[in-house]
């Protein structure tokens, strides 16, 4: 990526705010705000971080908004370069024809996370900062981006920080055991140790295991409707959406491809497919569509089995439920404002909901279902990092096996040189998260901690 | 102002470990070479300790000696107690230590020196290097005799303007009884180099007669003594005896009390002192809690009385320092024969210097040893050989050694030296190696004495055995694996405590468990009497740590990534974007040789290094 051009872009969401923020970064940032903007008070030269009240025209001398601007002079600011900010209105078409008369003077679109990139490049943010950063932009919804901001705050790289100082203190008295033979040190007695490790593995494993959470917060969590066909999907769908977005007739086969549409389920983002209806049959673009809504089934975060309640289950919804084994399912039984007597227990000991895409009914019920399956246990806790990188999540799981391996060494009075070994590979994963250990941090503590020296 | 008339290919200025070494290996790959030195009755002097090797050291030693340098051969020769440390803490750790003869040590490595053909050992002091048009063109000593030669080596150990303190009391020298060299760091800084300051100290020097060794415990020797030259056969000489002291709170009261006339403290040493050696009064002062220090007491020589007390470093009065030896049990009419001192001196900062040790500034002229901010004999002689090398490979016209880090300790001192600012006197610690399971006293040879060989350091006998060594590793290894054991033979059976033992295994296999070691295997199959000891081992390592071993090569390998991203000289900073003035001011100073290298240095962020590599992409493409 360049990084030495100008580059602009809106820096607030493209959703109709009153008002929207758009960014200029890099050296000709300054330039090219005077070139269309005029201050109330006709100023020639902007004070940095002050803001301004002005109007912008284009070359035609038309005013394309009113607006406030503010100059940034660098490196006090976010990505450490000249930047300017232009608060607008904020109309979607004023914000484009803004965007298009800085590009017509040369700035470039910024691409996505560009401008965090640049903080990054700067030396502004480190690594797992700007990675929360660049979730925060594209964070689409509420608990994903307080997920985001925790981060960014130092959530996991306090936990990291933690763990690491606590392999940092391992290393330091071995490896003044290892250099310094002579010394009068404390005892090599490793027992500490074995405890040390032992809760150190356990605590990464739980956060491993939140990853899956984490990513699900802000990713999103892809949601299947599958049952067969006339069963109500499309419909449910365009309930949840609360628009009319599939195709609903009462013709049996009528969606015959995914129908894939973003939402927001009580803060968790959620992608909801509607699927083509499980059936046997001889139409090939059917044939095609169900083979597809297989192949999505295992990749799915739950599935939605949905059920006809206005007749008696068949041996096709029972199939369909055998093509969703082995994923997360909830039972859905449509159409609650005809239903027939049922057991609604047919299908096994899996929650099930019972709702009218008509009437409305029963709808709040299974999105509240949904989101507290997706959240699972972290709600509670607010104090849990969840994990929602994917580079994260790696290295916490690479430097797992050196801390097992060190807990072997220490369990098995293995050479001290070893378990210096795997303590230090250890830190090296952790490191690529939050900065790594140096050989003059281990020495700076081996020196202020002990009396050395012959 | 005359000219001593002859031009040499390599002036050694320094008489030291890092002189010795580097004077001798550029006259041993056929230069002509000088080494000058201020005193001729204190060439290789210990200045301190009387010892060579222990951790970090002792390799340091073995790398020196696998590139076909002198330090090994001459504590083998002069050494008179050795100990191998750690010995059970796993292969890269262990380490050997002797006790030297201090007047053997320098007496062997003089007449060494005075043997070598195309070396002339002459007495002089330096005052002043001679430069033309950035380039070194020799040195002028202090009668205004001047010396011709195509590239310099400085070694000038603690004598640029060295100040002894004594207590409150202090006097210029480079060393207790020698001059200090003061004109040579003002002709340096006269060029553009940076100077700064260091100090280290020394504790005071003990007469035997006057201590009661019966009151201290003693330390001998290892009964069976591992050499630390490849070329060294067996050592049985009979060994001399340590001794363990302790201080107590009387001794700390004392000091504490005295604490006014300590320059230190009344603040009129302004040098940085070693981190990892502080004086007694320091250790005192930042150790309040720690009511006894402990002291190895040292025979400095065979035939001479003095003793040395390690870890008793001062630089307070004489009268002080009597007073606390005496409250020490077994001391109490202890006599000093020479009073510890504490010496601060010039060094010229090694950020300065390419990792040939090629100064920046002055083209031919090289810096080994304590100039560079180092400590200890064994960091000296190590960049004195390299820097030896360097010169002579310059004047050869042959394309400059560099050791990686993956290579040696040599590699990891010279990159930080080179990558680091100094904070206090560096030192060697086997934690300063990223790859230390790979760097072992074990295979210095496998790893440098190929390239000792290749530049013409490495004698054809050393040679012989060395490839004699590495023909019986790999016959060892074969035999090893080819050879079975199966629940029939009773005796290996019985003999390993094989009593679980279904199928047959190789000895190899068996080598693995924990509790089976290469002399068990030995013990019961004599097939393996025909390999030398040193072959066996190699193979008992390589089979034992393997999993460890591979892992540390794909490391290396992780990083060589980095390392093999090389950064032309040539390279423009002013115009890579988007890094901060502070990182472009340190890369354009160092100028550092390889990506992995720039991300050494400190203050450049891996942001930076990110930018840098993706410049580069950018240009290339
Ligand atoms: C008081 C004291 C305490 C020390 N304490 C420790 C310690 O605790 N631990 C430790 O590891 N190391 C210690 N050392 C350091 C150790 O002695 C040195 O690191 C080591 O000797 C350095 O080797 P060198 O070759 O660089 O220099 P040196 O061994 O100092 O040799 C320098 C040589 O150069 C000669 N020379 C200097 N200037 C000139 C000139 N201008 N012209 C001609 N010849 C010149 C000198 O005569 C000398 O022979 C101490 C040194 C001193 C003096
Ligand atoms: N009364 C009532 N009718 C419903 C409800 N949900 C769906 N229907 C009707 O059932 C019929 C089928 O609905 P769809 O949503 O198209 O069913 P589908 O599962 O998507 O069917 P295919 O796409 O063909 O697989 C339509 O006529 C809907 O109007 C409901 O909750 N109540
Ligand atoms: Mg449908």
């Amino acid at each position: 990526m360049n990084t030495s051009d100008t580059i602009i872009a809106p820096a607030t969401g493209s959703g109709d705010a009153g008002i929207a923020i758009i960014r200029i970064s890099g050296a000709d940032s300054l330039s090219a705000l005077f070139r269309f903007f005029t201050p109330t008070g006709r100023q020639t030269e902007l004070q940095s971080h002050r803001l301004y009240h002005g109007l912008l025209r284009n070359d035609s001398d038309f005013v394309v908004d009113e607006v406030m601007a503010v100059y940034m002079a660098a490196p006090h600011t976010y990505t450490r370069e000249d930047v300017v900010e232009i608060q607008c209105h904020g109309g979607q078409q004023v914000i484009k024809s803004i965007l298009k008369l800085y590009q017509s003077f040369g700035i470039r679109l910024a691409q996505p996370g560009e401008f965090t990139y640049r903080a990054f490049m700067n030396g502004r943010l480190d690594l797992s900062q700007a990675e929360a950063v660049s979730q925060l932009i594209h964070a689409k919804t509420d608990s994903s981006r307080k997920l985001a901001i925790k981060q960014m705050g130092g959530g996991l790289s306090r936990v990291i920080y933690n763990f690491s100082s606590q392999l940092k203190h391992i290393l330091v008295l071995t490896e003044a055991w290892l250099d310094f033979p002579e010394e009068d040190l404390p005892d090599e007695d490793i027992a500490d140790f074995i405890a040390v490790l032992t809760d150190l593995k356990s605590k990464i494993l739980t956060i491993t295991e939140t990853y899956s959470c984490g990513r699900v917060l802000t990713e999103g969590a892809s949601i299947l409707l599958v049952g067969q066909p006339n069963a109500g999907k499309s419909s449910l769908m365009n309930a949840l959406l609360g628009e009319d977005r599939a195709i609903v007739t009462d013709v049996p086969g009528t969606t015959r491809d995914f129908l894939e549409e973003g939402l927001s389920i009580d803060g968790v983002p959620v992608s909801l497919v509607d699927t083509a209806g499980l059936r046997t049959s001889s139409d090939i673009v059917e044939i095609e569509g169900i083979r597809r809504t297989e192949e999505k089934i295992s990749l799915a975060d739950l599935v939605l089995l949905v059920v006809d309640s206005s007749r008696t289950p068949d041996q096709l919804d029972f199939s369909a439920l055998e093509s969703c084994s082995g994923r997360p399912i909830f039972v859905v039984y449509t159409k609650i404002d005809k239903a027939i007597e049922l057991d609604f227990n047919t299908f096994g000991a899996f929650p099930v909901y019972r709702v009218s895409s008509k009437t409305a009914e029963g709808l709040d019920s299974l999105r509240h279902g949904i989101s507290s399956f997706l959240k699972k246990d972290y709600t509670t806790t607010d104090e849990t990092v969840l994990l929602t990188e994917s580079r994260h999540f790696e290295a916490l799981q690479r430097c797992l096996e050196p801390i097992g391996r060190a807990l072997f060494c220490c369990q098995n009075n293995a050479d001290l040189e070893l378990i210096a070994f795997d303590i230090r590979e250890a830190l090296y994963f952790l490191g690529q998260i939050s900065g790594e250990t140096t050989t003059e941090d281990i020495l700076d503590d081996i020196f202020s901690g002990f009396c050395i020296g012959k | 102002m005359s000219n001593y008339g002859k031009n040499y290919q390599v002036i050694v200025v320094g008489a030291g470990h890092a002189g010795c070494e580097a004077a001798l290996a550029s006259a041993r790959m056929g230069c002509t070479t000088l080494l000058l030195t201020i005193g001729l009755d204190t060439v290789a002097q210990m200045s301190c300790n009387p010892s060579i090797g222990g951790l970090a050291k002792g390799h340091l030693v073995h790398e020196v000696d696998a590139l076909g340098g002198e330090m090994g051969l001459n504590i083998d020769a002069t050494g008179i107690q050795f100990r191998r440390l750690n010995t059970r803490k796993g292969p890269a750790v262990r380490a050997a230590r002797a006790q030297a003869d201090r007047m053997a040590y320098s007496a062997r490595m003089k007449n060494v020196i005075e043997n070598e053909a195309l070396l002339d050992l002459k007495q002089g002091l330096v005052e002043e290097v001679l430069v033309e048009q950035n380039r070194i063109v020799g040195v002028k000593t202090r009668e205004g005799l001047e010396f011709l030669g195509q590239t310099v080596v400085l070694t000038t150990g603690t004598f640029m303007r060295g100040l002894i303190h004594v207590g409150l009391n202090h006097y210029a020298g480079g060393r207790a009884g020698e001059p200090s060299a003061e004109g040579i760091s003002a002709s340096l800084a006269s060029y553009g180099l940076r100077v700064g300051r260091l100090k280290t100290g020394t504790p005071a020097r003990l007469s035997a007669r006057s201590i009661d060794f019966s009151k201290l415990e003693r330390q001998a020797g290892d009964k069976v003594v591992k050499p630390f030259s490849f070329m060294t056969g067996s050592i049985d000489r009979k060994q001399v005896d340590c001794y363990i002291a302790e201080t107590n709170e009387r001794t700390h009261e004392i000091i504490r009390n005295n604490l006014d006339k300590s320059p230190l403290y009344a603040g009129i040493i302004e040098g940085i002192g070693p981190r990892y050696c502080p004086s007694i009064e320091d250790k005192i002062v930042r150790f309040p809690d720690k009511n006894s220090h402990q002291s190895f007491i040292e025979p400095e020589c065979l035939k001479g009385s003095e003793m040395y007390p390690s870890g008793l470093s001062t630089s307070l009065p004489p009268e002080v320092q009597l007073a606390y030896f005496r409250s020490m049990v077994g001391f109490e009419s202890v006599e000093i024969m020479r009073p510890g001192y504490a010496i601060e001196y010039d060094f010229i900062e090694p950020m300065q210097l390419k990792a040939t040790l090629e100064t920046r500034v002055i083209d031919g002229l090289f810096h080994a040893g304590q100039i560079n901010g180092t400590s200890g004999y064994e960091e000296a002689a190590g960049q004195g050989i390299l820097a030896g090398i360097n010169a002579a490979r310059q004047c050869q016209e042959q394309p400059p050694v560099v050791i990686g880090r993956d290579q040696g300790y040599l590699g990891v001192m010279i990159d930080d030296l080179i990558t680091q600012p100094t904070t206090d006197p560096y030192r060697m610690f086997t934690s300063r190696s990223e790859y230390r399971l790979l760097l072992r006293e074990d295979n210095a040879d496998q790893r440098l004495t190929e390239l000792g060989r290749k530049i013409g350091l490495v004698s054809d006998e050393r040679w012989r055995c060395y490839v004699e060594k590495q023909k019986q590793v790999e016959a060892a290894m074969s035999f090893l694996q080819d050879t079975k054991v199966t629940s029939s033979d009773s005796l290996t059976v019985e003999k390993l405590n094989l009593g679980d033992l279904k199928s047959g295994v190789s000895l190899e296999q068996l080598l693995r468990r924990p509790e089976i070691n290469i002399q068990d295997v030995t013990s019961v199959c004599s097939g393996l009497r025909d390999y030398s000891p040193q072959a066996l081992e190699q193979v008992e390592i390589a089979i034992k740590y393997e999993g460890y071993i591979k892992r540390q090569r794909e490391q290396v390998k992780r990083d060589r990534e980095q390392e093999d991203v090389k950064l032309p000289e040539t390279l423009d900073y002013d115009a890579i974007p988007s890094i901060s003035t502070e990182v472009r001011e340190k890369l354009k100073k160092i100028k550092p040789t390889s990506l992995g290298q720039a991300g050494r240095i400190q203050g450049v962020t891996p942001a930076a290094i990110a930018v840098i590599q993706i410049y580069l992409r950018k240009k290339s493409s």
